[in-house]
C-alpha cells in the first residue's frame, strides 16, 4: 500500500518517516515436553514394542527428526483389537455410565492440566502455530471429553439406545491430531465402546502423550489402544474381522477405499472426508469482520482444514474492495516459527503435502488465474508456503474444484444470491459453507439452500462439542459432535 | 443492502469533499447508515486476538517509550489546584526525573481554567496543553456557551481542544446538528487542534461508533477520541479498533490522516501495548506517532515508568520511586 501521509498540520512538530514496530521473537519454551527417542505401541494399557519396523516423525518447521515410532504390523493390530474386545466385554460395556463418565472427566481435566505440554508438542510435530494449538486445539479437545462425559450416564435420552457397538477402529488425519482424536475417542468411550486408534504417520506424538494420560487417569487396560503406522497399518485395522465400527477422517480417496473394504460386513462406518467450502460474502456484509472470516477460513492451520473456506465467492459490486482489504490484511500475517507466540501461519505438515500445494498452485497459474502472495520471508529449512490467493478463478479451474489443503484461496465472484447458491453447490463436496451478510433473513434462506453439513453465518471455522459436524456427497457421511455424534457409536432402538 | 455510492469503498473520488453528503439531514443520514455494519462478535474476537500478541524485550522497550510519548497526562477533577497542575506539567516534561533519557509525554490535559497555569509551566518544552471544552463532560449546554468555552481555552493558550459531541442529538438521529456543532467548534478552535470525544460508553453499539467516527472526520476533527473518562465503560480495545478502522478507511477515501485517542480505563503497560499492536496491525505503522495516536490517561504513566525501569535494571521498584501525579 502506498504511503500517503498527508499531515493535517502537526502540533507537536514531528513528521517524518514511519515508525516500524518490530515484534521481537517470543518463543514458547519447548522444555516442557519430553520427547522420547523412540515409541512403541500402546496396547492393553501399556507401551509395547511392535512386531513390525519403525518410522521417523519430523518437525515440519525444521526437518529435525523428533522420534522413531513403531509401525504396527497386522499382528500388532490383531493384538490391539483383541485387547479392545476383551476390555469391552469384560469391563467397559458392563460399567455403569456414571462410572465411565468419571474416567472421561478425569481425562479431560488432565488434558487441561497438561495443556501447555500438549500444545507445544502438537506445534512441534504438526507445524501449527502455538497460538492455535494453545487457544484452539487443546481447549476444544478437552471440551469434547467434558461434553461426552456428560452423556455417558444419559444415553437413554439420546434417542439412539444405550447399547454400545463394541470395538471401534478409528483412523485420524494429521491436520488436528489431538482434536480429531478427541472427536473420535470421547463419544466412543461415553457410549461404552472401546477403541483402537491410529494417528497419522506424520503426527503420532500427541496421541502417544494421550496414551500416557490414559495411564495417568487409570483407565482400564484395553479401553483405549493407540497404534502407530502408515496406510498399511490403517488398512489392517479397518479390515480387521473383529471390528464393529470404523470411523475415519481424511482424504476422499482413502475414504472410498474404506467404504469398499467394509461393504458387505456388519461394520458401521462414518467418514469425514474432504471439502471445498464456499465462503460467500454479500455486499452488505460487515466488511472488516468478513475479511477476518476469509483469513480465518483459509489461513487458519495453514489451510490444512477439511472445512476450510477455500473458495471465496464475493458479490461483484464489492469484489474490488474486498480484494484490496484482503490483501492488506494478508500482508500483516506473520509466517514462521510455529513456537513463536506471534506466528499466525506455521509450517506445511510434510514435504508430500507441500509438493501437492505447489503442484496445484502451478496449475492455477497455468490455467490463467492471477496469483498473489504478500511479501514474506520463509525459513530456509522445513516446509513452507506463503499465504496465497488466486483471482479471476472460475468454476472450470482445477483450483476451484480440487481440495488443495493448503493456504491457497480461490476468489470467484457472483451477482445474485441464486448464482451464489448455484456456484457454492457446484462441487462434489459438501462439508461446510460460510455466509456473510447483515441481513438475517438472507442467512436463513442461504442456509436452507446450501448443501453443506455446516453453514457458518458471519463467522467461520468455529467448532463446539455440542454441534454436529459432517458432510454431504463426497465429504462423507455420519456426524460427529453433539447428540448426533452418539448415533455412530450406539446400536439404535430398532 | 449498501447501495450508497458515496460509501467509503468508492468515495476516493470525493477526495475529502463531503459537501454533497453533509448538504442535508437526509443525505448525511443515508451516508452514515450506508457504512458497512460491524458484527460485534467478530469485532470483539479480532480485538481479543490482537491482545494475545506477545511483545517482549526490544519490542517492549520500544513500545513503552512510544506509549510514554503518546500520553496526554490528564487531571480533570473539580478539586484540581494550580499546584497540582504545575506538578503534572513538570511530570509531563520529565516523567522520570532520575533518567534524562526518558521521553516526555505528548500533552497535559486539563479544564479550561487551568490552561494558563499549565502553559506557563510548560513554556516551550514541546509538551502541548490540551483543554476539555464544550461543557465537558456532558455536553449539555447551548452552542454559544460551548463556543465561548472553547474560545476561552484557546485564548488562554490551549494547543488542543477536546470537545464532546451532543450524544442526545446523535442518539436521536439528528446527525446534522452534531456535524454542524463540530464544524462550529473547529472554527472556534482557530489554530488549536480539535479532538472529538464520542463518549462511546453512551453510544453503545459499534455501528454507532463507526458512524460517529465518520461524522467527526467529515466535520474536520483532527482526532477522534473514545471517552471523557467520566462514563463507564470508557475506552475499550474493540471500540478503539473500530475507530482505527475508520481513520484507515478515511485516509483511503480522502488521503487525509486523522488521529485516534482512547481515554479512560487504560492503566497497565500491558494494556497500552495491546493498543499499540492494534494501531500497528489495523491502521498501520503510520499511526504509531504521538501526532496520530494518544492515550488519555493519568495512572498509566507511572505504570509505564515502572516497566521501563524494570526493563533497564531487571528489578521492579515500588511506587515510592515514582512521582505522584
Amino acid at each position: 500500500m502506498a504511503k500517503q501521509k498527508v499531515s493535517t498540520g502537526s502540533t507537536t512538530g514531528k513528521g517524518g518517516s514511519t515508525t516500524v514496530f518490530e515484534y521481537a521473537p517470543a518463543p514458547e519454551s519447548r522444555s516442557i515436553v519430553d520427547i522420547s527417542p523412540s515409541y512403541g505401541l500402546f496396547i492393553n494399557g501399556e507401551f509395547v514394542d511392535g512386531a513390525g519396523t519403525s518410522f521417523k516423525t519430523v518437525n515440519p518447521a525444521t526437518e529435525e527428526v523428533l522420534s522413531e515410532v513403531a509401525e504396527a504390523s497386522a499382528t500388532d493390530v490383531d493384538t490391539a483389537v483383541k485387547a479392545a474386545r476383551r476390555a469391552h466385554s469384560r469391563v467397559w460395556s458392563r460399567m455403569p455410565g456414571k462410572e465411565r463418565a468419571k474416567y472421561l472427566y478425569r481425562i479431560a481435566r488432565i488434558m487441561q492440566e497438561r495443556g501447555r505440554e500438549l500444545a507445544v508438542l502438537e506445534s512441534i510435530d504438526n507445524g501449527k502455530p502455538i497460538k492455535e494449538s494453545r487457544d484452539v486445539d487443546v481447549p476444544i479437545a478437552a471440551a469434547y471429553f467434558f461434553y461426552y462425559a456428560g452423556w455417558a450416564d444419559k444415553l437413554e435420552y439420546s434417542g439412539y439406545g444405550t447399547q454400545s457397538l463394541g470395538v471401534a477402529a478409528q483412523v485420524i488425519p494429521w491436520n488436528f491430531p489431538l482434536l480429531m482424536l478427541s472427536w473420535k475417542i470421547a463419544p466412543a468411550l461415553a457410549a461404552g465402546n472401546t477403541v483402537v486408534l491410529k494417528p497419522a504417520e506424520t503426527t503420532p506424538l500427541t496421541a502417544l502423550l494421550f496414551a500416557e494420560i490414559c495411564q495417568q487417569a487409570d483407565l482400564p487396560p484395553g479401553v483405549v489402544n493407540i497404534i502407530t503406522g502408515a496406510g498399511e497399518t490403517g488398512r489392517s485395522l479397518v479390515e480387521h474381522d473383529d471390528v464393529d465400527k470404523v470411523a475415519f477422517t481424511g482424504s476422499t480417496d482413502v475414504g472410498r477405499a474404506i467404504a469398499r473394504s467394509v461393504a458387505g460386513t456388519n461394520k458401521k462406518v462414518t467418514l469425514e472426508l474432504g471439502g471445498k467450502a464456499a465462503n460467500i460474502v454479500f455486499d452488505d456484509a460487515p466488511m472488516d469482520q468478513a475479511i477476518e472470516g476469509i483469513v480465518n477460513g483459509i489461513f487458519f492451520n495453514q489451510g490444512h482444514v477439511c472445512c476450510a473456506g477455500s473458495r471465496l465467492l464475493v458479490q461483484e459490486s464489492v469484489a474490488d474492495e474486498v480484494l484490496e482489504r484482503l490483501k492488506r490484511r494478508m500482508s500483516t500475517l506473520r509466517v514462521g516459527d510455529p513456537l513463536d507466540k506471534n506466528t499466525d501461519v506455521g509450517a506445511i505438515n510434510s514435504a508430500e503435502q507441500l509438493a501437492r500445494i505447489k503442484e496445484l498452485s502451478a496449475i492455477g497459474e497455468e490455467e490463467g488465474a492471477g496469483r498473489w502472495s504478500p511479501a514474506c520471508d520463509l525459513p530456509s529449512n522445513g516446509f513452507w508456503f506463503p499465504p496465497t490467493l488466486f483471482t479471476g478463478v472460475t468454476q472450470a479451474h482445477r483450483i476451484a474444484r480440487e481440495e488443495i489443503f493448503g493456504p491457497v484461496l480461490s476468489v470467484l465472484t457472483f451477482r445474485t444470491p441464486s448464482e451464489a447458491v448455484e456456484k457454492a453447490n457446484n462441487t462434489p463436496y459438501g462439508l461446510s459453507a460460510g455466509v456473510w451478510t447483515d441481513k438475517g433473513s438472507r442467512i436463513l434462506s442461504m442456509a436452507n439452500q446450501l448443501r453443506a453439513g455446516v453453514v457458518w453465518a458471519n463467522t467461520f471455522n468455529k467448532f463446539d462439542p455440542t454441534s454436529p459436524f459432517g458432510g454431504y456427497k463426497e465429504s462423507g457421511y455420519g456426524r460427529e459432535g453433539g447428540r448426533h455424534g452418539l448415533e455412530a457409536y450406539l446400536k439404535g432402538t430398532h | 443492502m449498501t447501495t450508497n455510492t458515496t460509501a467509503p469503498a468508492s468515495a476516493s473520488s470525493a477526495a475529502g469533499n463531503f459537501s454533497d453528503v453533509t448538504a442535508s439531514e437526509s443525505s448525511l443520514r443515508r451516508f452514515l447508515h450506508g457504512l458497512p455494519g460491524v458484527d460485534q462478535v467478530g469485532a470483539d474476537a479480532r480485538a481479543a486476538s490482537l491482545g494475545t500478541r506477545s511483545i517482549k524485550t526490544t519490542a517492549k522497550e520500544f513500545a513503552i517509550d512510544l506509549a510514554i510519548r503518546m500520553v496526554d497526562l490528564t487531571t480533570l477533577e473539580g478539586q484540581d489546584t494550580p499546584g497540582k497542575v504545575r506538578a503534572l506539567a513538570n511530570k509531563a516534561m520529565r516523567p522520570d526525573p532520575a533518567d534524562p533519557t526518558c521521553p516526555q509525554t505528548a500533552a497535559v490535559c486539563v479544564y479550561p481554567d487551568m490552561v494558563g497555569i499549565a502553559k506557563e509551566t510548560l513554556g516551550a518544552s514541546g509538551v502541548n496543553v490540551a483543554a476539555v471544552a464544550t461543557a465537558f463532560p456532558s455536553g449539555r449546554a447551548a452552542l454559544d456557551i460551548k463556543l465561548a468555552d472553547t474560545r476561552d481555552a484557546v485564548e488562554a493558550g490551549a494547543d488542543e481542544i477536546d470537545m464532546v459531541i451532543d450524544r442526545g442529538a446523535f442518539l436521536s438521529g439528528r446527525y446534522l446538528d452534531v456535524y454542524e456543532e463540530i464544524v462550529a467548534v473547529k472554527e472556534a478552535c482557530g489554530p488549536a487542534h480539535l479532538k472529538v470525544i464520542f463518549e462511546t460508553g453512551e453510544l453503545q453499539t459499534y455501528d454507532n461508533v463507526r458512524r460517529a467516527s465518520w461524522l467527526a472526520m467529515m466535520a474536520g476533527g483532527h482526532f477522534i477520541k473514545t471517552s471523557t473518562g467520566k462514563v463507564q465503560p470508557a475506552a475499550t480495545l474493540p471500540v478503539t479498533m473500530i475507530m482505527l478502522e475508520a481513520v484507515r478507511d478515511f485516509r483511503d477515501a480522502t488521503g487525509q490522516m486523522v488521529g485516534v485517542k482512547p481515554a479512560g480505563g487504560i492503566r497497565t503497560s500491558k494494556d497500552a501495548i495491546k493498543y499499540l499492536v492494534t494501531v500497528n496491525e489495523v491502521a498501520g505503522p503510520d499511526w504509531l506517532d504521538p501526532d496520530w495516536f494518544r492515550f488519555g490517561a493519568s495512572s498509566l504513566l507511572n505504570e509505564l515508568l515502572m516497566q521501563r525501569t524494570k526493563m533497564q535494571t531487571g528489578r521492579y521498584s515500588g511506587p515510592d520511586y515514582f512521582t505522584l501525579d
